[in-house]
């Protein structure tokens, strides 16, 4: 294995570890307020599957950074400008049409980039691969199907989901960017190129979007900042509040 | 005390019960990967089956009691992820004791790939598998959600008995 620097290396994991940490957690949120019984247990499933991950990321990035913080110490004493998800995990859930869509937009970056990760020069990151891949396998099925059911559905169930996306579109360019440190893991043979992913992805939501009868909007702007860390939207804050609140409130507390 | 075989230590914990499936054994759930002995320490290697399963810490503490109660002093419990867990690894004992409790055993090879979600219009008219019931035996049943009460569970209905059911989803 190529020498990689091991600081590029902790933020890369920090970028997995996160995205599925804030989004793991927005999902929680809606732990016993879901219109339905099953789709209520279908998303808590879905966010300890996204907690469980975050153990695996986070707890690697500890490791790998070598100063003893664990993956609880990153998750809950890590201050928001520190949190290198993108910006699409971090949205507000809005309705449930939108959360799902958000779902599947994720879903299907993380279908393909764990794939793509299982085949890392590191092994520790091919095995935690390995595993997502498994679960997200069953996420993106549900994911895809719940947003052709909405989009497909009533006249009222498709027009949510039609302004869903509007809403979360400038969000996806943000997981394709690249920058040094996404130069530094290609270099090492560790993680795929995020811009070299585009194509598939694009087959990937235009197939399920299509069969949804939604239309994708023009223009590619991207909002960017959160998986570079330069700057966060406004909802991460008040996330990390609830989040982080017991931590803060009771340093150390266990149970 | 004698070092004992590592076919007793295996025969010890197909005794100690799944926390969340106390019909089946750590050993059916197949997540027992290894054990072996590294001179006197005893080393039990264990896989999770999903990875925010909450059970992991229960079972590795209900390893620990058992071992330790069978009067094994060093013991180190080491976690595998890779290669990751597959349904694949439950026993037969084991499929057979889930269905004598009401849960459909899964069905080797049918795990999901995540290329359905390139195929929704198939996806749409649901899945074509047949899960029979594990209380009257008919397969005229029906998914209500691929995600159940626990992550390795999807919630069936028996079109015949009415009766709800839990199916062991193949992973
Ligand atoms: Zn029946």
């Amino acid at each position: 294995m190529a020498e990689v620097d091991q600081k590029a290396l902790f933020e890369f994991l920090l970028r997995m570890g996160d995205n599925t940490l804030v989004l793991g957690h927005r999902v929680s949120e809606w732990c016993g307020h879901s219109p339905i019984l099953e789709e209520d247990i279908a998303l808590a499933n879905t966010a300890l599957d996204l907690i469980g991950q975050t153990q695996l990321w986070l707890g690697l990035a500890g490791e790998v950074e070598g100063k003893g913080r664990s993956a609880d110490d990153l998750a809950f004493l890590r201050d928001v400008w520190d949190f290198r998800n993108v910006l699409l995990t971090e949205l507000p859930n809005g309705d449930f049409g939108r959360t799902l869509l958000r779902q599947f937009l994720f879903d299907a970056w993380a279908s393909i980039m764990l794939g793509r990760l299982q085949k890392s020069s590191d092994p520790r990151i091919a095995a935690i691969a390995e595993k997502a891949s498994k679960e997200v396998a069953y996420h993106v099925e549900r994911s895809a199907d719940t947003v052709v059911g909405l989009g497909d559905g009533t006249q009222e169930s498709h027009d949510r989901m039609q302004a869903a996306l509007e809403y979360l579109w400038p969000y996806v360019g943000e997981m394709f960017q690249s920058d040094d440190v996404d130069a530094a893991m290609v270099a090492a043979g560790i993680a795929p190129d995020p811009a070299g992913l585009r194509a598939e992805y694009d087959a990937l939501i235009g197939a399920v979007l299509d069969e949804a009868t939604l239309t994708l909007p023009k223009g590619d702007f991207a909002h960017k900042g959160g998986r570079t860390g330069y700057m966060h939207t406004e909802h991460l804050g008040h996330m990390l509040c609830h989040m982080q609140w017991l931590q803060r409130a009771y340093p150390g507390c266990d149970w | 005390m004698a070092r004992p075989s590592v076919e007793q230590v295996w025969e010890w914990l197909d005794a100690v019960p799944d926390p969340e499936i106390p019909v089946i054994s750590l050993v059916d759930l197949g997540i027992i990967r290894d054990v072996a002995w590294d001179d006197d320490t005893l080393v039990v290697t264990v896989t999770p089956t999903y990875s925010g399963c909450p059970a992991t810490s229960i079972i590795n503490l209900d390893i620990d009691t058992a071992l330790r109660g069978h009067g094994i002093e060093k013991l180190t419990l080491k976690r595998q992820i890779s290669p990751a867990w597959t349904t694949d690894w439950l026993s037969e004992k084991g499929r057979e004791k889930l269905k004598g409790f009401g849960i459909a055993p899964p069905i080797d090879g049918t795990a999901a790939d995540g290329v359905l979600a390139g195929r929704v219009s198939r996806l749409a008219h649901g899945t074509n598998l047949t899960i029979e019931c594990p209380r009257c035996g008919s397969t005229n049943t029906e998914r209500l959600s691929q995600f159940g009460s626990t992550p390795c569970k999807a919630s069936y209905r028996c079109k015949d008995c009415l009766e709800p059911f839990d199916y062991f989803k193949c992973i």
